[in-house]
């Protein structure tokens, strides 16, 4: 397949999901897409195109959170990563570690760093912080304010 | 039976990082394992959005000490990703540079790992010599851009240091006689009756465990999942450059092994070969601001392809820095290659996937001169004994 009958491909499977199509340059493409339908972008990608699944980078912007998922295709050289926008005061998104063994890591360090909740991972448990970390305290938040109170102690400055 | 929990870590002799694994043992398999990270874990991501963008660069060159030019080059190309094509063209020469500081860089961190697989396995032999070697190629990037690690050589558009040219003849030498070395430690490493025996059908990870985990670097390409960056998506000079990438098909460590001494080699050459096209010319952009925007910058560091994804708001700092080292999506492969496997060789699976050690403590040089009563075996009396015992082994185990 070319890279028009992909990026085609996906236009027309998930038609009233997508928000907003970015065809940024010939190696990117950042796609919006509604939340709900995440998991089946998941399988397309995964099962119909053979995609290789990279990463997924969560973003606090504030307003709302951001899940970007990203996805590349080694045949046509491209990187293509969807945006999901989500309530930032009870963030839910379903997860994709059933679809993608891969993802586990990912979402338990965006559950912990960002306060995602990730609905349906077999195992949400702390990866990177320690066990006795605060409830409800998110280190990769804009508003975290803990850090710097920390740091400048540390150092033994008043 | 029984079922025992035998933990490894998260100081453990064996553990140059640390790292915690269970192993639920019954008798001498292993039926289940558990592995807990963090202890890593210095917030980067959140530092790199409290620094500037050019000082976002030296950041994340501490994330590691081995492939300390790998994070850089991935930051550097996904800042470069932010702009519009045509507005931040990067020089010819500096692309060059790029390549060759990452191919040394893929050699001294492939050595290391041929090093410590030989220690992992009580081959001390291997050890040694592999990192007598990778201590040349110390020299090299000495010689070449003034520091042993943390070169600190990227810059967004470009490249920091120019190589002078009297440094450039006498690191064409060294690799020479590296390549020399490589093809001896090649035919010891693979011919080795003791190395195949432990080695081989070790720590099986088929290429659809590769795909369901997002496997990436020699770790997938050992396992026959054919994938490579540097191929895939050509960046710095390595469409300019003929080499090919190394596949084996097995997925053992046995493989991975071959996989990361054919990627020596390969290295070796773009390399010198690196030296002989690169052209005379500029080696910076002279880049300024930073548009608003995202980028992202993928490359192959020594153990996979390395991710980085940044936002910028036109301000000079980044708001969001992701960073994907390879070893997050190798590391989670351990569950599929360990179990079924015995205690004895947990160690040299969970080595296999090369995971990010930092360990770059200088070599301790003894004078010889204090110890003329010992006697001193030269370079081939040690290469003629250590023949000597393969052969011996090899008549014990009886294989040809």
């Amino acid at each position: 397949m070319k890279r028009e009958d992909i990026l085609n491909g996906i236009k027309d499977r998930f038609e009233d999901s997508i928000t907003e199509f970015s065809d940024r340059s010939k190696k990117r493409v950042y796609i919006d897409i509604d939340h709900k339908v995440i998991k089946d972008v998941i399988k397309y990608m995964i099962h119909d195109i053979g995609a290789r699944f990279n990463i997924a980078s969560g973003i606090d912007a504030r307003t709302e959170m951001e899940i970007l998922y990203h996805f590349t295709i080694e045949r046509i050289n491209i990187i293509i990563s969807f945006r999901v926008r989500i309530n930032r005061d009870k963030p839910e998104i379903d997860s994709i570690t059933p679809l993608i063994k891969g993802a586990e890591w990912i979402e338990r360090e965006m559950h912990e760093l960002l306060g995602i909740n990730f609905i349906g991972h077999p195992n949400l448990k702390k990866l990177l912080l320690s066990e006795d970390w605060p409830e409800g305290v998110y280190p990769l938040r804009a508003d975290y304010k803990e850090w710097d109170k920390d740091a400048i102690r540390d150092r033994g400055v008043k | 039976m029984s079922r025992t929990v035998i933990p490894i870590g998260p100081y453990h002799p064996l553990q140059e990082e640390p790292e915690f694994f269970q192993l639920v043992c019954e008798g001498e398999r292993i039926v289940d394992a558990f592995a807990n990270v963090g202890y890593n874990h210095r917030g980067i991501e959140k530092l790199s959005e409290l620094k500037t963008f050019d000082q976002s660069t030296f950041v994340v060159e501490r994330i590691c000490g081995i492939c300390s030019t790998s994070h850089p080059l991935a930051y550097v190309y996904c800042i470069e990703d932010i702009f519009k094509e045509g507005d931040c063209v990067v020089p010819e020469r500096a692309l060059y540079i790029r390549t060759i500081v990452a191919e040394l860089e893929r050699i001294h961190s492939h050595l290391l790992w041929v090093g410590l697989a030989g220690h992992f396995l009580g081959y001390n032999t291997v050890y040694m010599w592999a990192w007598k070697q990778r201590e040349e190629v110390l020299d090299m990037f000495e010689e070449l851009t003034g520091n042993r690690n943390n070169y600190a050589m990227m810059k967004i558009g470009g490249v920091r240091r120019d190589f002078s040219d009297s440094s450039t003849a006498g690191v064409i030498k060294r690799l020479n006689t590296l390549m020399k070395f490589m093809k001896m430690i090649k035919k010891a490493f693979l011919d080795d009756p003791v190395l195949q025996a432990r080695l081989k059908g070790i720590g099986v990870l088929t290429k659809q465990d590769c795909m369901d985990y997002g496997a990436l670097g020699p770790t997938a390409r050992a396992s026959g999942l054919d994938i490579d960056v540097r191929r895939d998506d050509p960046y710095a000079a390595y469409d300019r450059v003929s080499w090919s990438v190394a596949t084996q098909q097995d997925g053992d460590v046995f493989a991975k092994a071959v996989v990361r001494i054919m990627e020596i080699m390969e290295a070796i050459n773009i390399v010198i070969q690196c030296f002989n096209q690169m052209p005379k010319g500029p080696i910076d952009a002279n880049i300024k601001d930073v548009p608003v925007g995202e980028g992202i910058g993928h490359i192959e560091a020594p153990r996979g392809e390395c991710f980085h994804y940044v936002r910028s708001d036109g301000t000079n700092r980044p708001v969001r820095h992701k960073v994907r080292a390879p070893t997050f999506m190798n590391l989670p492969t351990y569950k599929e290659a360990l179990i079924g496997e015995t205690i004895s060789d947990a160690t040299i699976i969970l080595a296999g996937i090369d995971p990010c050690y930092c360990c770059t403590e200088r070599v301790t040089i003894i004078d010889a001169n204090n110890t003329k009563k010992r006697n001193i075996f030269s370079q081939q009396d040690l290469i003629k004994m250590s023949h000597a015992k393969t052969e011996e082994i090899r008549r014990r185990l009886k294989v040809k």
